[in-house]
């Protein structure tokens, strides 16, 4: 599902975002490296060509960091610590575990693009070693038989997404059925959470529509106003296609509209104005396998 | 005017000279690997160190991107100074042994054999065939990439560049590969890496600002006739 797309205008956006600052190139590669977990070849080509900057200090940089990628990578990073106070408390065991349990070798990615292993030289954390870090999150002590357990344990992360304080608002990350690019707007925030960007259609007027991220909020900005009642059509503003599910609203009987959820899952809304039904579906990994 | 020491002579250059300008200007040898005229400083390969006497205690310093300052006093060929020369010869030596620029430096200092693992690296990093690429053919095709042991030189994701123009410079001025075939077999002595490139001249009218390492070498007058 992860085939990569890329469009050259987001590209473009990432780079203008920064307007030639001096040094902004690593910004840059960081925003792509973000949106696409990797560093695409035409991508480089395009900041090499916009930012008039030579493709050979580019790729030098893009070469240099070990945060960049050339290749894809898979949306779990697992780092196991090799520094020298893990080795010695067996860190090689840990990778061992690891390379097993994932049928790869340090510094390559799994088929289904879910697991990128790497080895890191010291987190900084040696008291607690040896470490493991998966997603920004640190496992101490980790013996090589933890291995399952501690993947398990980052994807089922995935599934709780993000609650805020008073556990009934959280936000949901998107991405197109279609095309699989992400759908959040991180220019423009509402109460602090990406609002979702989408192109509409209506009585043959096409704009962009920005929804609250939040699950169960129901404002909106748009370049229209939309008549409450009107029945919208939704595209993907990356691919174009139509975002509908090919279920009808229950409450309505207008179109419903289906949106990927980051880690699994969909989330589906009403595409009539006003008609607040919808529904979220997340789904554990092991189903997603199946 | 800066006036400064160098080997007890009270010498004086024009400011902004190098230590090893300074040197060549009055005549004193210093070896160099990675400097070339016509190119940037870069200071990789450190065979051009000499010692200088800063306030309190002597400092060996790279002298290629050294700038000579006022009063200061250097030591081209002091005991210290040879003593590293033939470290740093050495452990050439043990990574590019069939470097025939490499052979004839260490040869000068007696440099005889080295201590270290034997390696056969193609590459340096002296970065020269960078510096020439970018600075003396304007093109930019090739570069550093990665970093540690890592680190190497080549053209961006290892693809034909669109800006080499293929005139064979960087292979012209690299002291690691010129004369690379010529140690077992003298008599191959011409690597004939040139003969592996389709020579620009015949793509002539393909660039207006054509530049060629090999001229005055007429070759292209003649394809064209
Ligand atoms: S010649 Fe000065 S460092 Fe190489
Ligand atoms: S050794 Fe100097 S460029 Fe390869």
């Amino acid at each position: 599902m992860m085939g990569v797309r890329m469009n050259p205008e987001d590209i473009f956006r990432l780079v203008d975002k920064h307007n030639g600052r001096h040094g902004c190139i690593v910004s840059i590669l960081e925003d792509i490296q973000a949106e696409y977990n990797f560093l695409p070849r035409r991508a480089l080509r395009i900041v090499a060509s916009r930012t008039g900057r030579s493709l050979v200090d580019i790729y030098a940089l893009a070469t240099f960091y070990r945060s960049f990628s050339l290749k894809p990578k898979g949306r779990h990073m697992v780092s196991v610590c090799m520094g020298t106070a893990c080795h010695v408390r067996r860190s090689p065991d840990v990778l061992d575990g690891f390379e097993q349990h994932l049928g790869i070798g340090a510094g390559e990615t799994t088929r289904d693009r879910e697991f990128s292993l790497s080895t890191v030289n010291c987190l900084g954390a040696c008291a607690l070693g040896p470490v493991t870090v998966i997603d920004g999150e640190y496992y101490r002590n980790v013996r090589s038989g933890d291995v399952g357990r501690i993947l398990e344990h980052a994807c089922r992360d995935e599934n709780i997404l993000k609650m805020t304080e008073d556990e009934q608002v959280f936000s949901v990350n998107v991405s197109c059925p279609h095309c699989n690019r992400s759908l959040m707007d991180h220019e423009h925030r509402l109460d602090d959470y990406p609002m979702v960007r989408v192109t509409v259609s209506f009585r043959r007027k096409h704009g962009w529509v920005r929804l609250s991220s939040l699950y169960g909020d129901y404002r909106i900005e748009s370049e229209y106003e939309i008549t409450p009642g009107a029945v919208v059509q939704f595209f993907c503003p990356s691919c174009h296609a139509e975002l509908r599910s090919g279920r009808l609203c229950t409450t309505c009987d207008a179109p419903m509209i289906i949106l990927f959820v980051r880690g699994g899952g969909t989330v589906q809304f009403c595409s009539r104005r006003g008609c607040k039904e919808h529904m979220l579906d997340l789904v554990d990994e092991e189903d997603m396998r199946s | 005017m800066i006036t400064f020491t160098m080997n007890g002579a009270a010498l004086q250059v024009e400011r902004g000279s190098t230590l090893l300008e300074a040197a060549q200007f009055y005549g004193f040898p210093i070896p160099t690997l990675c400097h070339m005229e016509g190119l940037s400083p870069y200071g990789a390969c450190r065979l051009c160190v000499v010692e200088i006497d800063a306030k309190t205690r002597s400092r060996l310093v790279s002298s290629c991107t050294y700038p000579v300052q006022e009063g200061l006093v250097v030591r081209t060929a002091s005991v210290r100074v040879v003593r590293t020369r033939r470290m740093i010869l050495e452990l050439l030596l043990a990574s590019c042994p069939q470097s025939k620029t490499i052979q004839d430096l260490a040869a000068a200092y007696d440099v005889r054999h080295q201590r270290f693992r034997q390696e056969y690296e193609d590459c340096i990093l002296c970065g020269r065939c960078v510096r020439v690429c970018e600075q003396q053919m304007m093109a930019k095709a090739i570069g550093f990439r990665g970093r540690g042991e890592n680190r190497g030189i080549g053209t961006p994701f290892d693809v034909q560049s669109d800006t080499c123009r293929l005139c064979g410079a960087c292979m012209y001025v690299c002291p690691a590969c010129e004369l690379r075939c010529s140690y077992a077999e003298p008599e191959k002595a011409i690597c004939g890496g040139c003969a592996n490139l389709s020579p620009q001249c015949v793509n002539v009218d393909k660039f207006d600002d054509i530049m060629c390492y090999m001229n005055p070498c007429v070759a292209c007058e003649i394809v064209q006739r």
